[in-house]
């Protein structure tokens, strides 16, 4: 992992999430209040833009600036909880060695933990928790075993999908879903849905390497 | 959608700006972070009030802005959350050393970036997180309540206290017993358009209200055909009397509060009619606002907050306030 494919993913994240947008504008409306997307869409532009500062920097460095990019650029929950996880995925030890894939999980995994922490929101809440925190519970698996790295990533994209349909059943416990009750049962929460594309763009790319 | 707007990506700086400019004599507004502070450095010695949360529900908070009220005010995008750095540089700029109370609506993302700032921000500071909204179930298995309306009377009242020298303590210790002693009930007829969404927030049908409505026309309790005023008043006063419990002869602050596309004509018949139901039931109102000042864009609708009041709730309402949106006894 470096700077340049961290902005590489980016761009490509940035086409998947114009292609949905729609889709994921609809089910905010549904039950929530229609920022979401506007927020993903406004942070991925931000991070994009900031190629040609950050691609020579290391690491670390560079992981802290997207954070604070995505921190101070985006607003909402959305904001807080991407801007944490970069955050958090600088902190990880011994990043100015080479990153294997082992390396990227342990960063990943950082991050989600984080994540979950400042959002307080557990797997079966109907947030994009849902999708996230099993896709990390995999990659802690992947990382101590030595599985064959594509097959782990078709199973995390597999997990994403399944998850993010879960949340449809789901009676909201966090968030502004929550104030609905049983009327957001029948509804993809739309920040599980984003999540999914987003995890399924990087591992679809890594699987074509 | 119609509006006035020249290109979504400056409706928030142009509004700003034109914030600043009417007001230039109380507030100014600060760019990049945003916030909009007062004109005058914060006293030593008095403890700055801190809120904010999205714009698109004006005047909160910049209108608040000024003598006997907030220190300072992050707007977020349109019913999206600040961010950290305007909470972090808003409390820097207003801190005069006795530390900075920031008051927090009870949504996800303004409690998530209102903490991360408050972490980022170095000096002496506390947090009150407001939730008057009695249309949400306040369990352990939900969000909780929503921060709306009592927001405003939260900040009047401590912002008081502030000014005559309370301490962080006693500011938070009073705040909370003004949210605590609130309740709130929305009701919404049409939809609001968020200006980079350019489409109504949801289809509501010609005969048809939202009752419980959140202040980002977020849906509520239910769905129901419209009715004639005194009904809809009555049904919300009794969700508000169900949870708050005032007592027979009880003294209360009676706030009809605007969602933006409501006319004040309306919004005075909203009171006439909640008066004569809680003169029914023996409740006594001592004080009352009448306004938008808590707004969801364009949305017509309106909110009835009720706060039991005793003396020290009295004695701060009462004060002088001077803010682009508030202004008595000076």
């Amino acid at each position: 992992m470096s700077v340049s494919f961290l902005i590489s993913q980016a761009k490509n994240i940035q086409i998947v999430i114009d292609e949905n947008a729609a889709e994921i504008e609809a089910l905010d409306q549904n039950i929530g209040d229609g920022d979401h997307i506007f927020n993903v869409q406004r942070g991925l532009k931000l991070v994009v833009e900031l190629e040609n500062d950050i691609k020579n920097l290391p690491l670390q460095k560079g992981l802290n600036m997207i954070a604070m990019k995505v921190l101070s650029g985006i607003g909402g929950s959305s904001g807080a909880l991407f801007g944490t996880f970069f955050m958090s995925m600088a902190k990880t030890p011994d990043l100015d060695k080479n990153i294997d894939f082992n390396k990227a999980c342990e960063m990943v995994i950082t991050g989600i933990n984080a994540m979950k922490e400042r959002g307080k929101a557990d797997v079966g809440e109907k947030t994009m928790m849902d999708v996230l925190i099993p896709v990390s519970e995999k990659l802690n698996e992947l990382k101590s075993s030595n599985a064959n790295m594509k097959e782990g990533l078709s199973e995390i994209i597999k997990i994403a999908e399944d998850r993010m349909l879960s949340t449809k059943d789901m009676l909201a416990t966090k968030g502004r879903a929550s104030f609905l009750g049983e009327r957001a049962k029948g509804h993809i929460d739309p920040g599980a849905r984003s999540s999914q594309l987003i995890i399924d763009t990087i591992c679809k790319s890594l699987i074509n390497k | 959608m119609k509006k006035f707007i020249n290109n979504v990506d400056d409706f928030l700086k142009e509004s700003l700006n034109g914030f600043g400019k009417a007001h230039n004599d109380i507030i100014k507004v600060n760019f990049e972070p945003n916030f909009i502070s007062r004109k005058t450095k914060t006293k030593e010695g008095k403890v700055s009030l801190v809120s904010g949360g999205g714009s698109g529900h004006e005047p909160m908070h910049g209108g608040f802005v000024g003598h006997g009220m907030l220190d300072a005010a992050c707007p977020g995008f349109v019913f999206s959350a600040p961010t950290p750095d305007q909470m972090q540089a808003a409390a820097e700029h207003v801190d005069s050393g006795a530390g900075v109370l920031f008051i927090v609506k009870n949504y996800s993302g303004d409690i998530m970036n209102f903490q991360m700032g408050a972490e980022m921000y170095s000096g002496k500071n506390d947090s009150i997180i407001t939730n008057d909204d009695v249309a949400v179930e306040d369990s352990t298995f939900t969000t909780g309540r929503r921060g709306v309306a009592a927001t405003v009377l939260v900040e009047k009242i401590v912002g008081s206290l502030a000014e005559n020298g309370g301490s962080l303590e006693e500011c938070k210790k009073l705040g909370e017993k003004v949210n605590k002693n609130s309740g709130t009930m929305g009701v919404a007829f049409t939809s609001c358009t968020v200006p980079a969404a350019g489409k109504p927030t949801f289809d509501i049908g010609n005969d048809e209200m939202e009752f419980g409505v959140g202040i980002h026309g977020e849906p509520g309790r239910k769905r129901e055909k419209i009715q004639p005023s005194k009904i809809i008043v009555n049904n919300m006063l009794e969700a508000i009397i169900d949870d708050l419990k005032p007592q027979k002869n009880e003294k209360t602050l009676l706030f009809v509060n605007g969602m933006g596309g409501t006319p004040l004509t309306e919004l005075y018949l909203v009171y006439d009619n909640a008066c004569e139901i809680l003169k029914s039931k023996g409740i006594e109102i001592t004080r009352s606002l009448v306004g938008n000042y808590c707004t969801s864009l364009e949305m017509q609708g309106a909110s009835i907050t009720l706060l039991k009041c005793d003396e020290e709730i009295l004695k701060n309402w009462d004060a002088p306030v001077h803010t682009a949106a508030m202004r008595w006894g000076m």
